[in-house]
């Protein structure tokens, strides 16, 4: 009598064992982010201070936020940071596939150093970067002990310039792996039609200006999305390589967020900010996921 | 890069071929230069760096530098050196590589062998999860390990790391699943296996090269991971990032720069090692899975 219901169960069980095994990642995602966005995006309307609390204060948290000082210098650093970041880190990348794709020798030899910058930790690039640019013991001083004396590099301690010097260490972190991302476009390129434009006389500039380059889209749609959503969370490299200073001057939204929830108390515009990051990132993020899995199908 | 082997039909000068063979070895030198300024700088006696030149070799070789790093150094209020948070951050990293590489794989399996309607936006929901700020997260975890008695422990960090890691170790085996032949896995539904019998018999064993991308990304992510460190660890459960941050940051008495350096590359080695000695097979990897399903 048992056997009829066992085979039934079991063939039931299988039929919901697929979903059974999904159900506790789905969990997991529809708690702690889902679940977390809308606590975070709700304390951005509450009067929480050192502490989550819940009396409801409207858009006040997002008034004051973009009243501050603070906040305006963090925006406009992200601005000009990810702007250069982004800007650089294609032209090298491009560059540098583009020299590797003439037949190189060595390029298994040099491929591997221009990419392994990538497996660091921004705090130990941070590191190596900030005492490298130090002028007290980095390259200014290294200078000076060569004989030139006159040289200067104090951008590190400037603040009009440190926001290039994480430009420069960021770069130096992911530019290489923006190479490898156009190389892997490049490698794709059909060779048929590059030598039918060779025999019609194309010239090596218009054969990548008309042809090549424009075959890359997916490629700079990658390292584009890549790129962004990489500039909008860098937090590490910054807390490494200049703590935010000198004063103020390499403030982004990151350490801005984590500073007004956790050292200042002011949780309610921190979770403000954070809202804001997410919203940046979202707007980047939906549309490049949205069309990546609907070709899938 | 599935064809990396394939050649441009593009020619060019000699002159030009020069040219860039200068600019890509200039190119080399940047992308070493602070690895070398961080090795002869972390062999050096202090008063060498300090006095003179950073590009220069050590005229007095010294591994001190290493020993003080490793297990004498200042790291906050104690001077620990950075040993105990080395083995805090290999405690970490094993059981959340493990765990989340487990779960992507089944994931993946469902998500392309047992498919149902809807499936796809569930899998962009679980996606999408690992691009958002961490920032958004901040607070909300730091109440809930609190409430679960986790705050500061380096199994309340194996937690955040597999959550917000599940997203990508999915998706590497969901685009790798999708080219396995799904008619081995009726054929063998029809013969009677079931849905773990598959997964272990059929699929597992052919999974390899997406395994490898999965523990090669996750270790790095989670290795080189400071802000959920910092946030959520105390003493007994700190990274060594934060640690590295916590020596080279510390205001008090001289600053070590051969220390620092030698600091850093201790917490650089454990990824350097996993990139130079699998690097290769991430790569290969990455494409047998090809990256757009």
């Amino acid at each position: 009598m048992a056997a009829p219901v066992d085979a039934d169960f079991r063939t039931r069980l299988q039929v919901w064992l697929p979903k059974l095994v999904l159900s506790p990642s789905l969990a997991m995602a529809l708690v702690f982010v889902y679940g977390f966005i809308l606590f975070t995006v709700y304390l951005s309307f509450t009067d929480s201070r050192i502490l989550p609390s819940f009396g409801w204060v409207g858009f006040e948290n997002y008034f004051k936020l973009f009243r501050l000082r603070h906040w305006e210098i963090a925006v406009t650093n992200m601005g000009v940071f990810a702007v250069l970041y982004m800007v650089i880190c294609t032209a090298i990348g491009l560059a540098l596939a583009i020299f590797f794709d003439q037949k190189i020798r060595g390029e298994g030899i040099l491929r591997p150093i221009y990419l392994y910058p990538m497996a660091l930790s921004f705090i130990v690039t941070g590191t190596a970067w900030k005492w490298m640019l130090d002028p007290g013991i980095g390259l200014e001083n290294t200078m000076h002990a060569l004989g030139w004396e006159s040289f200067a590099f104090d951008w590190i301690k400037n603040r009009n310039f440190a926001i290039y010097t994480v430009v420069l260490a960021a770069v130096w972190q992911t530019s290489g792996f923006v190479m490898a991302m156009f190389l892997a476009g490049l490698r794709g390129i059909d060779n048929e039609i590059l030598k039918a434009a060779q025999i019609d006389g194309a010239s090596n500039w218009n054969l990548y200006r008309r042809i090549i380059i424009p075959q890359l889209r997916p490629a700079f749609l990658s390292a584009f999305v890549i790129l962004a959503h990489l500039a909008i969370k860098t937090y590490d490299l910054v807390i490494a390589l200049t703590g935010g200073g000198p004063g103020r001057a390499t403030e982004l939204p990151a350490t801005f967020m984590y500073s007004y929830t956790f050292t200042r108390n002011q949780m309610g515009i921190g979770a403000a900010s954070a809202t804001i990051m997410l919203m940046t990132i979202a707007a980047i993020m939906i549309p490049y996921l949205y069309s990546e899995l609907r070709e899938r199908k | 890069m599935a064809a990396m082997q394939q050649e441009s039909a593009v020619r060019t000068s000699n002159a030009t071929r020069v040219l860039i063979y200068l600019l890509l070895l200039l190119f080399a030198f940047f992308y070493l230069l602070p690895l070398f300024v961080m090795g002869v700088n972390s062999v050096k006696p202090l008063s060498e760096i300090t006095g003179g030149n950073m590009m220069a070799l050590p005229e007095m070789w010294t591994l001190e530098p290493w020993r003080k790093a490793w297990s004498e150094a200042q790291v906050g209020v104690q001077a620990t050196g950075l040993k105990p948070y080395f083995w805090n951050s290999i405690k970490m990293v094993v059981p959340a590589v493990f765990i989340s590489t487990i779960l992507g794989a089944l994931n993946g399996y469902v998500l392309t062998k047992w498919r149902f309607r809807g499936d796809t936006i569930l899998f962009g929901l679980m996606l999408f999860a690992c691009f958002i700020p961490f920032q958004i997260v901040l607070i909300p975890m730091a109440r809930m390990l609190g409430i679960f008695g986790l705050a500061g422990t380096t199994w309340g960090l194996v937690l955040v790391h597999v959550v917000y890691g599940i997203g990508f170790t999915t998706l590497y085996f969901r685009n790798y699943y999708a080219a396995f032949p799904t008619e081995l896995v009726r054929a063998a539904q029809i013969d009677g296996a079931g849905f773990f019998q598959i997964f272990w018999r059929i699929m597992l064993p052919s999974s390899g090269p997406i395994i490898v991308v999965s523990v090669i990304w996750q270790f790095t992510n989670i290795w080189n991971d400071f802000l959920f460190g910092a946030s959520f660890a105390d003493f007994s459960s700190q990274p060594m990032t934060v640690a590295l941050n916590n020596l080279v940051q510390s205001s008090t008495g001289v600053k070590e720069y051969n220390v620092h350096f030698a600091g850093a590359i201790l917490a650089a080695l454990p990824t350097l090692l996993v990139y130079v000695v699998a690097g290769r097979f991430f790569v290969r990897g990455l494409m047998a899975g090809s990256v757009k399903g």
